[in-house]
């Protein structure tokens, strides 16, 4: 079974590296981008064949250390 | 003062801070992050700064999971002091030890100078050997040092009186110029700037040596 975890900063929480993206995109004339942030893609293989415990113990990871939830926010998908 | 110093993989202001503590007289243990107990008889441990993990997910993110960052919170919470300093503030952080996080400076550069702090505090035994509002010169070297946090804990550090220096001139962004934060007891510190690269003439200023000095005073009353 596969997991893949989404972390993003929270939202109100300044993104100085996807502040810089936006600008840059602006430096090379794609105008109109109004925002950019930048986060992470983990992606997991598990050994778990039920999909809500797996889900369950991928939220777990994220809590202790995949994300840091003073500035970060993170979803969960299992496939 | 018998203090001890954590080795991380990638700690390389290891060294740098066990000769602070001996200057000041202090007996120094070093500690590997794979040990699972600080040694018996500590008054303080260091966390010193460099890029423990090589800064992989998030700076101090790996080395807080280290097995001698168990011992490092059993101590804290039973009263004992700690002092982290650069990557040694993000792994505080990042155990939850102290409040907020460290971002990536505002700048995305890496800044290495030496800054103006102001010293917010007297009321610790790190900062009590300064005035309130006294400056001191002390070198920064960091990527990460953008200190975050919500208003609420900006307010509850503020009203507690545990925001211990702050920047004179902000180089990466710190919420309220914040550069060194307090835990609610007060025996834990952590900041950005490197107080043990500034004890010697050689580093061009001496400033950090009025912290190591301080403690040892503490330590010595104790």
């Amino acid at each position: 079974m596969k997991a893949r975890v989404h972390v993003m900063l929270k939202d109100g929480v300044l993104d100085p590296q996807g502040e810089a993206v936006r600008h840059a995109l602006g430096t090379l004339g794609f105008s109109g981008v109004e925002a950019v942030r930048q986060g992470k893609v983990i992606e997991l293989d598990l050994a778990s064949t039920d999909k809500a415990a797996a889900e369950a113990e991928v939220k777990a990871m994220c809590e202790k250390l995949l994300a840091n939830t003073v500035i970060e926010k993170y979803t969960v998908e299992i496939a | 003062m018998k203090a001890a110093v954590i080795t991380f993989p990638g700690s390389n202001c290891d060294r740098d801070l066990a000769m602070a503590f001996e200057k000041a007289g202090a007996e120094v243990l070093r500690v590997w992050h794979k040990d699972a107990d600080l040694p018996k008889g500590i008054d303080i441990v260091g966390i010193p700064g460099g890029f423990s993990f090589g800064d992989y997910l998030r700076c101090g993110a790996i080395a807080a999971q280290s097995p001698i960052m168990r011992g490092v919170a059993d101590f804290v919470h039973g009263g004992g002091y700690a002092l982290g300093i650069c990557n040694g503030f993000q792994v505080l952080t990042e155990t939850g030890l102290l409040p907020g996080a460290l971002m990536r400076n505002s700048g995305l550069k890496f800044v290495c100078k030496p800054v103006d702090l102001r010293v917010e505090t007297a009321d610790s035994a790190f900062t009590s050997g300064w005035s309130k509002g006294d400056t001191v010169r002390v070198p920064i070297a960091h990527h990460d040092g953008n200190y975050t946090i919500d208003a609420e804990g900006l307010a509850r550090l503020r009203g507690e009186d545990r925001v211990a220096f702050t920047y004179v001139e902000n180089p990466n962004g710190a919420t309220a110029d914040i550069a060194g934060v307090l835990s609610d007891n007060r025996r834990v510190l952590g900041m950005m700037p490197h107080p043990e690269r500034a004890v010697e003439e050689a580093h061009g200023t001496t400033g950090g040596s009025v912290l190591f000095r301080a403690l040892m005073s503490t330590m010595a009353l104790a």
